[in-house]
This record gives structure tokens, sequence and C-alpha cells, in this order.
């Protein structure tokens, strides 16, 4: 790797011989900037030899003006008065490159995005330019020659989610090549699209359509499925990721349990006492348990809280017997600890469901006959709990169903954003609802919202079928009768607001088509891989219409619904964007970093240590022999905490450094 | 025999504690009255302002300049012997950054002279006069220094060629500024005659501060049983070693309490207060902004604490003045 600074530089250097690059932007600068002004202006600054400005800078011609100069006029120093740096600062690197000097002897000043677009008058603006332009000419002189460093990129990548969206990416990666390592929380993979019977708008069967995926996962040679396993730790820099995995011991030996389940037969307990998560709820399932049947990896998981064995220490353990000699079960299992070393990383994280409780005039926890959407899943899940039994609590049939629309969706008191699917499997569960018991099924929706491909027909159908729909946000369910129809129903009040009146509607059933938020530790993940959130917490994407896989870290994407709320099509297009994303960046086998890291003085710092746990990249270490602190310029991403945080200011920073900044500050507030 | 070379000392708006150091140099201090002719030192030697006004142009070899400016007799002073000296040096805090005085720049004259002069529970004046310019009194005119608005370090009344630091600077400091001063080879002007790194470095307990600090609570040394040995910051004392410059020995510390910032910051620092508040903020434990705030409310006085010797010559310089800035003075 090339040294970021050369040795001895600053010193002898020869004086700076500045050129000024005034660029129109067509008229989107010099419709609100006197271009001629500023450039006259700044030819007349110490240290500037030519001053120019031209219709479009980044153009080719434009471009081979400053190289004409640099080689006629001998500039050294490059300032570039046009748009923001992130368009095209690359760009007028490689000019200086190709002029044959040191690319960071460039100043960018943005006068579009910070003065053309953002003022309206003409000579303040032109003013201001003046004084950013003067700003960056006396930043500029100061500015040493950097070289960027490239590091390899390990062809590793780790998923972290093994919902459809994670599942997708994985296999794309693997079907690829590339060695991918898929982390999933929960005992299985699948995530909520295994939940469900059937999809919209199409109706086919989830379980058909995702479980040879994810039992491709569990077979590929490509893929290192750990389930029951989260992230604890992650150090590194793009291409190089070293991540720390806690696998949670579910006190089984995976390589030795054949999923035979003669265990869960077994078990002491004769019939399941624990509410089952999978089904949420609607079904009891023993200590000893397999998720669901087409689980992936297809191997029991002990649950410690209820097994005899780990609560007493005395149990006739009749599931070891079972097991015989394959010796599966291993009840002093601990938790474990592994190492992997990727280059990069997809989030599919996934979401929760909004918590219906939260609206408790819905009376979700008090009636037993309102459920959420995804309890009705499970419900019309021919796997579920029912076997595919629409049914109440009481095991009869509901003659009438009431799905309530946009619960934690679209209000002021808890979201306020539109979760995107919801009206779509309110529909598939009406279908399915009315298909199963012949209900009356009554839609209570906001908006009707299904911009999809042949969504809105399936919305056609279902009118079609004879479902009802009142538009209306309902106000409340109760049980208090008014009227003898009403008796021993849930009554919904809403106000139907296409023919303005308040109805009720007795039904036997209330589903709650609760909406999508983030996962409730999403802080946690969201500083364990450094990236950002939006403020309602989904993962925040580079851009929202040009990089939304990408996110402010290099080599870390995001995929799904942990971005947003999202549907499966969607998801899955995602989880190959991203997957698409880690490929091309493996495939260029290396990645440019800027050379913006921090550096200590070794004589200047005085070995206070303040610096030390401030890194958010584990960069500083304390070097006991000299008792000073170092940089490890590798890990460091030129974040800049340290440099502020030493007290001594022995941390300086490339590009970044004291005086080229209080020279930028002097420079701006010098005024003419 | 050659002529012995000039010196000069001088005191502005200062305590009195850098004519102490000057004398605490006991034994040394005969050297120093051998090597050296003092022609003028208004502490200790009768020589008056006329005296020094009669000599030429760059005569004296080093004049020392202690104690902020903060009135226009101190600055005309400071002119004079800037004029009459080949070096000028600043000598303790408050000539180097504007001292304890320049905690005044909290406030500005108004409000000072009349805590002073009319609020204090101990005044009795009932008229309310106020120290003035001119006071006329049986048909002569008497002239009294203006008091400044803002107190200024030394360097930003008049060219300062070296520092020395401290409050006051300790003998070992001063004697090795002498000896730098007298000898052949000067440092760069502008130069603090004092090593360039933080006061860590040479703290006798540097070994004892963790890698991980950080703050759930600043103690003050009053509340406090302090261990004579591990590092105060590690045990919550708000100590500015880290922020401050070496040359010290330490001594606060090694009297078992935290340093207090009086050698400035190293050269590489424009804003003492600014690096070390940087510093500790960033080490507070709290994540949630009440918690930070719980944590903050136990240093109870940032302004002195964190700028006690520097904030004239700060990035902050002084508390915003209403009205037009121009009426620094």
């Amino acid at each position: 790797m090339p040294e970021i600074r050369s040795p001895g530089d600053g010193a002898n250097r020869e004086p700076p011989r500045v050129g000024v690059y005034v660029c129109h932007c067509g008229t989107n600068i010099a419709g609100t900037v006197d271009v001629k002004a500023v450039t006259e202006y700044a030819a007349k600054l110490p240290g500037v030899v030519v001053s120019r400005d031209y219709k479009y800078m980044c153009s080719d011609p434009g471009q081979a003006l400053i190289q004409q100069d640099i080689s006629e006029h001998n500039v050294n120093r490059v300032v570039v008065a046009s748009c923001s740096p992130l368009l095209h600062e690359p760009t007028f690197r490689r000019v200086l490159s190709r002029a044959g000097i040191n690319s960071f002897f460039l100043q960018m000043v943005n006068i579009r995005e910070h003065v053309s677009w953002v003022h309206l008058d003409k000579q303040a603006a032109t003013e201001k330019t003046k004084d950013l332009v003067r700003a960056a000419v006396r930043r500029v002189s100061l500015h040493k020659p950097l070289q960027k460093r490239r590091v390899p990129i390990n062809p590793n990548v780790l998923v972290v989610g093994g919902g459809i969206a994670g599942i997708h990416a994985a296999l794309t990666l693997a079907d690829a090549g590339k060695q991918v390592y898929l982390v999933e929380r929960e005992p299985t993979i699948g995530g909520h699209m295994a939940k469900f019977d059937k999809t919209f708008p199409t109706l086919d069967c989830a379980a058909c359509i995702l479980t040879p995926k994810m039992t491709s996962v569990g077979s590929h040679p490509h893929i290192t499925l750990w389930t029951y396993s989260e992230i604890v730790k992650v150090e590194g820099y793009v291409g190089n990721y070293k991540v720390q995995v806690k696998r949670k011991p579910r006190y089984i030996h995976e390589d030795l349990c054949i999923g035979c389940q003669e265990c869960i037969t077994a078990c002491v307990y004769k019939e399941g006492k624990t509410p089952d998560q999978f089904n949420l709820g609607l079904s009891k399932r023993k200590p000893v348990y397999l998720p669901f049947p087409q689980a992936v990896p297809q191997k029991v998981v002990i649950d410690p809280e209820t097994c005899i064995q780990f609560k007493s220490g005395k149990c006739k353990k009749t599931c070891v017997e079972a097991c015989g000699e394959r010796q599966a079960i291993d009840f002093t299992q601990t938790e474990k600890f592994e190492e992997i070393e990727v280059g990069t990383i997809i989030l599919a994280t996934g979401f929760k469901t909004f918590d219906a409780s939260r609206h408790p005039y819905y009376g979700y926890g008090r009636y037993p006959n309102v459920y959420t959407s995804l309890e009705v899943e499970r419900l019309i899940n021919a796997a579920g709990p029912t076997g595919g039994e629409v049914v109440l609590r009481d095991g009869t049939r509901p003659k009438s169903v009431g799905i309530i629309h946009c619960v934690g969706s679209r209000d002021a008191n808890t979201n306020r954003w539109c979760s995107k699917v919801c009206c779509m499997y309110s529909l598939k569960l009406a279908h399915l609802i009315k298909e199963r018991t012949g209900a009356e099924v009554y839609n209570f929706y906001i908006d009707m919202r299904t911009p999809g491909k042949g969504y809105e027909e399936f919305y056609d159908r279902l009118l079609d079928e004879g479902v009802h729909f009142v538009r209306g946000r309902v106000a409340e369910v109760s049980d208090w009768a008014v009227h003898p129809s009403e008796e021993g129903k849930l009554v919904i009040r809403a106000e139907d607001t296409l023919a303005a009146f308040v109805r009720r509607i007795p039904v036997d059933m209330v589903v709650l088509s609760v909406g999508l938020e983030p996962q409730a530790d999403v802080q946690e993940v969201r500083r364990l891989f450094n990236i950002s959130c939006s403020t309602e917490g989904w993962f925040l994407e580079r851009h929202p219409k040009l990089a939304p896989v990408s996110t402010f870290t290099e080599g870390v994407y995001i995929a799904g619904a942990c971005q947003g709320p999202k549907d499966i099509p969607d998801s899955v297009a995602q989880a190959g964007a991203a997957a698409a994303e880690a490929l091309a960046l493996i495939d260029a086998q290396f990645v440019e970093l800027e050379p913006y890291t921090a550096f200590i003085s070794e004589e200047e710092c005085s070995g206070c240590k303040s610096c030390i746990p401030l890194c958010p990249y584990q960069a500083i270490s304390f070097v006991e022999d000299k008792k000073k602190a170092a940089i490890n310029e590798v890990l460091c991403k030129g974040c800049g905490t340290c440099v502020a945080a030493c007290p001594s200011g022995s941390i300086q920073q490339n590009f970044f450094e004291d005086d080229e900044i209080f020279e930028e500050i002097e420079g701006v507030l010098a005024y003419a | 025999m050659p002529e012995k070379p000039k010196v000069a000392f001088y005191w502005c708006a200062s305590c009195g504690g850098c004519e102490e150091a000057v004398v605490d140099l006991a034994e040394a201090i005969l050297d120093v009255v051998a090597a050296v002719d003092i022609v003028f030192w208004p502490v200790a030697l009768d020589f008056k302002r006329k005296d020094v006004e009669a000599m030429p142009e760059g005569s004296i070899l080093v004049s020392f300049v202690n104690g902020a400016i903060r009135t226009s007799e101190q600055a005309d002073m400071a002119h004079l012997l800037r004029s009459k000296s080949k070096l000028l040096v600043a000598l303790g805090s408050c000539s180097h950054l504007g001292g304890i005085p320049g905690l005044a720049n909290l406030f500005d004259r108004e409000s000072i002279l009349n805590a002073v002069y009319l609020e204090s529970p101990s005044t009795v004046n009932p008229e309310g006069s106020l120290p003035a310019t001119h006071h006329k009194d049986d048909g002569h005119t008497v002239e009294l220094p203006r008091f400044y608005n803002t107190v200024q370090a030394l360097d930003q009344v008049v060219e300062v060629d070296y520092y020395v630091p401290g409050c006051p600077p300790t003998p070992r400091i001063f004697r090795t500024a002498l000896q730098t001063l007298l000898g052949d080879e000067l440092p760069a002007k502008g130069t603090v005659l004092a090593p360039d790194h933080a006061l860590c470095d040479e703290c006798p307990r540097k070994d004892t501060k963790p890698e991980r600090l950080s703050f759930v609570e600043f103690k003050r040394p009053q509340q406090v049983l302090i261990d004579e040995q591990e590092c105060l910051l590690a045990q919550g004392l708000l100590c500015m070693g880290p922020a401050t410059r070496a040359g010290c020995e330490a001594l606060c510390v090694r009297g078992n309490m935290p340093c207090s910032g009086c050698c400035g910051p190293t050269s590489r620092v424009k804003d003492q207060g600014a690096k070390i508040l940087s510093s500790l903020a960033s080490l507070v434990e709290g994540k949630e902004e009440a918690e930070i705030d719980r944590i903050l409310s136990t240093i109870p006085d940032p302004a002195g604490t964190f700028y006690r010797y520097s904030l004239p010559a700060s990035l902050l310089h002084r508390k915003k003045l209403d009205g037009c800035h121009c009426k620094n003075r």
C-alpha cells in the first residue's frame, strides 16, 4: 500500500500557483451569480495566476482548459467553483492526475447547491461566491499531496436475516460462487413469509414458492447457515469486515439431529404447554420443538425456560432415550462465538408488526375474537393451529367478519407512514375468509391503495365477490349491544364517509390489519453496522432514488422491509439489487479508500488516552512501551472524532488539518 | 569588563505572584543578578517611568512583563518597554493568555465597576462615585488610567517574542527560560519556553489512567477523599492535564490536586477550553439528554474551569458586548 503522505511534504514546497475555474453550469449558476465578476475578482487574489469561467467546466473542453493551464502556466493548485464535490470531485481530480500533479491539490467550491440554487439576490449571491472562492484559494495553498489507498476485497458475504429478502440475496450470491454466511436470529429461516398461506394478488401458495428456496439455502454448498444466531460485533471496513457471531445454544447438536422429531413425541409433556411463537400463541408447543414442519434447518430446539431438565434437573429425559444412538441432545451446550471475515454485508433484518393493543379502542387483548391479521394468516394456513379452518376461539365458524385497515398506519397517534402492504393483504384475507367460511366480510378502509402489477384487478375481483367495503376509519370495536341483532357480537362503529353517516356493524370476528414497524432493536443493529436510520427507524439508504440499497457505510447494503414497508416482490427485487451491488464490489477485487485518515504525531502525543475509547472503528491503540497512542491507518475511516477530542492537538487529519480549516474560515471572513 | 545585558521586569494586571516567582529562584537569583543588570523592576527597585523613557531604543536585552492588559497605563507601559527592548517576554499566565483577570471578560466595564463600587455589601459610597479618567480638584486636574472593557493578553497589545507559561512560572521553567534567552541560540520567535506536549506525559500518575475512561459524574476536590496514586480524571476529578502544556512537573498533581491548566495549551491548540471540553464531553457516559445534562451539571462553573487562564487569548475572547463590537476598549 502506498504511503498516504509523502515524506517531508510541506517542506520546501514550490510557492502555490493557483488556477481558479468558475463554472456557469448553463444558467444553473450563471443565472444567479455574476460569474464574470467572480472570475475577475479571483484573478486578483494573492497566489492566483489564472482565473477563468466556462459554460460547463465538467465537459471535455472545460477539463482541457484546466489541464492546459497546468502545463502552460505551471498551475499547481486548482480551485473549481461549480457544483457539489459529490458530483464532480472525482472528475476534476482525474484532470489533475492526467496533468501530472497530485489530485489532492484541488479544492471545489459548491456555488450551485450552496449559492445559486438557494439564493435569489444576484448581487448578494455573487458576493457570497467571492467569499467562498477566496476561502478556497487560501485553503488550497496549504494542501499537501496525498495518495489514495487500495485495499483488496474479501469475496465472502454476510447476509443478516433469513426472511425472503435474505434468502434471495444469499442464494443469488451463492449461485455466483461466493461464500455466503446467512445468519438468522430465530431457529429457522423463512421470516414472515413462512407464516402466510397465500400471497397476493396471484393467490399462489406461500410455502410452495418459499420452501424450495429455503431448502436450497439449507443444502447450498456455498452457504453457511447459522440460525438461532446473532451478530454481536462488527469491526473493519469495506472489503475487510471481521464479524463475531453469537450462536445461541439450541441444546441439540445440529450435525447429529436428523429432524426425525421422535424426541418431540417422546417428551414427558404429553401436550404442549407453551404458547407457540410461530403460531403467534394460537397453539401450544412442547419444550422440545420444531418451529414449523418445513423449518430449515430441520433441527429441533429445546427451550430451557420450560424444559423440566433445565428447571429441576430431575426429568426422565425420554427425549434422550428416543434420540438413542444419535446422541443429538446435549443439555450442557453453551453459547458459542464464531469469528468470520467478509468483504460485504447485506442487512435484511425485516420488520415487526404493530402491537394492536396500542389501539385500546379496537379491543385487541380484551375481546377474544379480535385478531391481528398475522394471527388470521396462521388460522388460514393449512399447516397452522386449526389446519386451515377459520374459526373463533370457541371453535365455531364466524358468520360475519370485519377487517379494519390501517391499524398502526397513517395515524398521527402511532405511526404516520402507510405500511404499503396492508390494503393488499386485507383484500387477500377477505377473499380467503369468504372462501373458507362463506361469511359476510366487511373491509373498513381509509383509502384503498393498490398500486402494483395485478393489484387493482385483484381489488375489482373482490368487489365482484361481494365483499363489503366501508370507507372510514373505525372509531371503536365494542361488545355493547344497543339492538337485539348486536347481542353477543362485536360491534364495529365507523363513519361511512361515502354515505355520510355513522354505521354500527355487528360481526363475529374482527381482524386488525396491523401495520409494519421497524424491529425493536433497530438502534442497536444500526450502531453495530454503523449505518443510519430514518426518524421512524427504517434503515437509511444512501440515496432514495439512485442508491436505494446502499448505505453510508461502504460495503454494507440493505434489502427488504428493514429499509421500509415492502411487499414480497419489492423485497426480492431489492435483495437481488443488494446482491448485485455486493458482487460488483467483489468483482472489482479492490476498493480505493479516501486518504482522509487521522494521524498522531508521536513526539507530541502525551499519552493521555482520551482518544482511545472514542474511535468507532477501534483504530486507536495505546502502545505500552512508548506510552503513546497509535492509529491503525487501515482501520481509520477519517471520521475526525479523535482529532476534535485530542486535548493537546496532537492528532491531525489528512486534508482537514487545523491550519487548512482555519485558513478557510479566515478566508471566508476576510471581507474584501 | 563588557557591559552586562540589561533586563527589565514589569507588572500589569496581575497578583504579584510572578514577582514572587522571580524571588523564588532562591540562591539562583544571585547568579541572575551577577549575569545581568536589572534596569527596571518597580516591585523591588526604585526606578521610575521617566528613567525608562530616557533609555535608548532597544537598549534593554529582555523585558519580562507579567500581568494582563486591563488599563490604558498598562498598555502604555507595554508599548514603552517594547520600544526599549530587543526581546519582550510575556511572563506568566496573565501576560501569556490573559490569566485569571481575563475571566473579567465574562462581564463588561460597567457591570464590574457597579459591582465593586456600588453593589458590594461592604461598600459605602453614598454619592455613587465611580472611577473617572479625569478629576478636577482645587483647580488641578488629576488623570487616571482608563479601565478597559476587555482584558487582553500582552500579545494582543504589542508584539511579543517569547512566552514563559505558568501561574506563576515554576522556578525551573523560569530558570530554563532565562538560560535560553541569555544563551546564544534563540528559539523561533513566538515560542512558549516550555515543553510542547501535554502534562499527562510527565504526570507521575500516567500509568494509572485507564484506556477506557468515562464520566458518570464530575467531583470537586472537597467532595472526595482523593487517592494519592490514581489518575485524578479516573477518580472523576476535573484535571486539565490532558489539555495543558507540560513543564511544571505536575506540581499540583503531586500535591494531590488536579491541574487547573495554568500553562495553557500546546502550540497546536488555539483554544484550550474548547479542546478539553471537546475531549471530556466525548467521554461523558450518558446516552440520553437528561442523563448527559445531569453529568454536566456537576461542573458548576464551566467557563471558570475550562478557560480559567485563557479566556482573552481563546477563540471566544470575551462575552459578546451589546451593540457595536468596536466598543472593545
